[in-house]
């Protein structure tokens, strides 16, 4: 089925790919719905569970914790198990000098990792929201980002994770609605990644945990309950930088990122019946991002949508937009289109009207089409 | 969920009470600040000794301070006058600090780590950084270890436990927190002692700092450098209490204020310090008073904020404070420890000229790396966009090279 809008509604619906959402209050979005029919599509072997987003990132934690003995998870309220239960079980099993909560300043929380990841610790911080970031802007870009450049190579901050939801829920207005990764990703040094799935949110929280850079974590919190697959239990890493081809398509490619993706393929539905075939792509890291697969894509199908929640300046669909033009010019049939947020703050009662829905996307589908 | 609440209670580990403990009165107090806090010290500006029982250093290991410290100030001169004469583009001096920075260095481990801040060259120059790759460093050649990618001054030294400096100011002091904790639990009987200036103390990454190590139980030293100036900002436009001493108590931090200007007093107390930081298995913080005798940098002219007007702000202090190399000069000839006092500091002084003269001859004529150093340590490997970014680099480069002087840099081939 199909869902629109908000509701104060809270039930279950199984879906045509047969997978259920458990859709509580004010959650319910088109998106919500959508984030269940759309599997992960990098799927590794072995004995799987039904978990959500947030059971996965609890799962990839604890493995995260389970291997390495310098691995430590901290920020606010993590200790009792989060506010988003990421870390529920965590202190219990590991003890409080392992998992532990910080005081109250994120500009604290991110400078303590940092210099935690430069003796050689694997520091797992958590930013309780993505819209508290921004005292913690100059750690993570003129500390984490430049550490191991600056130094020449001696010292660097590649144990460092740095956890934070993201993202439109549907009630959390100016701020707890943020999706800030553009700000990050103009900065050399880092790595940002935004899992879609709970497949997707175990294996890239583990490989970017493990991997010898500073690491952003966004995770979309509306799929924090909404994302349910079957996971699987053991150990294991996806690749970062890589992009998904989510769905095969010839007309146009639709590009997205976290709960977006969801959206994406809401809007391939509605132009699939008015015969449009669309390419639905997960840049999954946003940097450094997979321009190789939207670039090949974009040669196939001539046509290119991008859309983000964030707003439309500077949001990371301007770097896609211009990347692609730049290797694709010859290939495009019609200008790249941006579906995004306003340039507003994110409103509280105007959400509805103000986020890139499938709607808003289905329309830049036609008018590339029509171009 | 009740009794997780009551978690938060209990520490799996604490050797220090929690100071939240308020109890009731009917008597009505506004608490208003009374007494400043005294500073530690040894020997006085004529240097006399004060109280024997720390009149603790072997004479040949404070002779090799003294003339550590005479070297340091001597150093600074000749690099600060090649800034001047443009040899170098860029130097900061940190006279007047010479007992500071080197007697709390010389006063903990070599496996300790050391966040500078970068006023304590003079540390770094006791673990063993020589004048030599100091001058490397400030032309930024291919044998400095930063390898050119910063200012000068910015010196990191990962075998010597000396990490980078970094511009930011007080970024490095929730970093050495977190170092610290670290530390304490892998186990380590190691501490982590961070440099931070009055100026930097403002910042709230450094009080965040404090209480992130209190509470959290870091093996951390804070040894702020109270020197009385950041750039033109004098310390009673910095901070209206009473210096930066009494934030540690109101964290629950061991503080000690110590003369920053007594070898003597600088010393002890931070050994003390890390002492009680491996004991306790807390953070301390040290407040060393002394005064910035030279510029900023080589970008300020104080002259023009340190009017005599100014100056009288401190006309009672200073005398008291005084200088450091002096007063060691003054102990050393009062005790004894050196035949010809003046004759071998010249000496000394007229070597270490020397030295620096040569070691800038030497780094001016060393090439800067490779071009295609650019491009490294960004990530631990090269990515996709930025190899592409490197042979944009070098085509523009095949055609307009000789408008870059190349012959800098170390050769490399382009095409």
């Amino acid at each position: 089925g199909r869902l629109w809008g908000g509701t104060s509604h809270c039930f279950v619906v199984t879906t045509r790919w047969g997978l259920q959402v458990h859709a509580g209050r004010q959650v319910l979005r088109q998106y919500a719905a959508a984030a269940a029919a759309t599997p992960s599509t990098a799927s590794p072997q072995g004995e799987r569970k039904k978990m959500n987003l947030f059971t996965a990132i609890n799962d990839a934690l604890r493995i995260a914790l389970e291997t390495d003995a310098n691995a430590c998870v901290f920020g606010e309220d993590v200790g009792f198990g989060g506010v988003f239960r990421c870390t529920v079980g965590l202190q219990e099993q590991f003890g409080d000098q392992r998992v532990f909560n910080t005081p109250l300043c994120e500009q604290g929380i991110a400078g303590f990792a940092v210099g935690m990841a430069a003796v050689g610790a694997t520091a797992i911080a958590e930013i309780q929201f993505a819209d508290y970031i921004f005292p913690a802007f100059d750690q993570i870009v003129n500390e984490a980002a430049k550490y191991r450049y600056r130094s020449g190579n001696q010292y660097d901050c590649g144990g460092l994770t740095i956890r934070s939801p993201c993202g439109a829920v549907g009630h959390g207005g100016h701020y707890h609605s943020q999706s800030p990764e553009a700000y990050f990703a103009h900065t050399p040094g880092l790595k940002i990644v935004m899992p879609r799935t709970p497949v997707q949110a175990k294996g890239l929280l583990l490989a970017s945990i493990r991997d010898p850079n500073p690491v952003l974590f966004m995770e979309p919190k509306a799929l924090y309950r909404a994302a349910v697959e079957d996971v699987p239990v053991g150990d294991y890493t996806l690749p970062l930088g890589v992009g998904q081809i989510v769905q095969e398509g010839s007309d146009v490619t639709l590009v997205g990122w976290g709960a977006q993706v969801n959206v994406l393929m809401n809007a391939s539905e509605m132009a699939a019946e008015l015969g449009i075939s669309c390419e639905v792509i997960d840049l999954c890291t946003i940097l450094p991002w997979d321009r190789d697969l939207v670039a090949n894509s974009v040669r196939k199908t001539g046509r290119l949508v991008i859309s983000h929640e964030a707003p439309k300046t500077s949001g990371f669909a301007a770097e896609v937009a211009a990347t692609i033009q730049n290797c694709c010019f010859l290939s495009l049939e019609a200008p790249i289109q941006r579906v995004c947020g306003y340039d507003t703050p994110f409103p509280l009662i105007f959400e509805k009207y103000y986020v890139p829905n499938a709607y808003k996307n289905l329309e830049a589908i036609k008018s590339v089409m029509e171009a | 969920s009740q009794m997780r609440s009551l978690k938060t209670f209990q520490r799996a580990f604490s050797t220090r009470d929690w100071a939240f403990k308020p109890t009731f009165t009917p008597e009505f107090t506004t608490h208003r600040y009374e007494k400043s806090m005294p500073a530690f010290r040894v020997m006085d500006q004529e240097g006399n000794i004060l109280c024997k029982e720390f009149e603790n250093i072997e004479k040949d290991q404070l002779i090799d301070f003294y003339k550590l410290m005479r070297k340091l100030n001597v150093t600074d001169t000749v690099f600060n006058i090649s800034q001047r004469q443009n040899r170098v583009s860029f130097y900061m001096t940190s006279w007047g600090e010479e007992a500071e920075v080197i007697g709390s260095t010389a006063a903990i481990k070599f496996e300790d780590m050391v966040y500078p801040q970068y006023r304590e060259q003079g540390g770094l120059m006791f673990r063993g950084f020589s004048i030599q790759d100091m001058a490397h460093q400030l032309f930024g050649n291919k044998n400095e270890s930063g390898k050119g990618r910063q200012m000068p001054v910015h010196y990191g030294d990962k075998d010597k436990n000396w990490m980078t400096v970094s511009s930011p100011l007080g970024t490095q002091v929730p970093q050495a927190a977190g170092a610290g904790y670290h530390y304490r639990i892998r186990g380590e009987d190691k501490i982590c002692m961070v440099y931070f200036g009055d100026g930097s103390a403002s910042e709230g990454d450094s009080l965040t700092a404090l209480n992130f190590a209190a509470t959290l139980k870091c093996q951390t030293l804070f040894f702020c450098r109270n020197n009385l100036y950041a750039i033109s900002t004098p310390a009673d436009d910095q901070f209206a209490g009473d210096g930066i001493a009494p934030r540690g108590p109101a964290f629950n931090i061991p503080t000690i204020r110590v003369d920053g200007n007594d070898l003597f007093a600088v010393y002890n107390a931070t050994k003390i310090a890390r002492d009680i930081i491996v004991k306790e298995k807390g953070p301390v913080l040290i407040e060393s008073l002394s005064y910035r005798v030279g510029d900023h940098s080589t970008s300020d002219f104080s002259k023009m904020y340190r009017d005599e007007e100014e100056m009288k702000k401190w006309e009672n202090y200073l005398p008291i404070i005084s200088d450091p190399i002096l007063r060691l000069h003054k102990y050393i000839e009062k005790n004894n420890l050196i035949q010809d006092l003046e004759k071998v500091e010249k000496e000394w002084d007229d070597e270490v000229r020397k030295e620096v003269m040569k070691a800038l001859t030497v780094a001016e004529k060393e090439k800067k790396a490779k071009i295609s150093d650019l491009f490294l340590g960004v990530y631990h490997d090269k990515p996709l966009h930025l190899q592409e970014q490197e042979k944009e680099l070098f085509d523009h480069l095949e055609k307009y090279g000789s408008e870059y002087g190349l012959k800098d840099y170390e050769a490399e081939q382009f095409a």
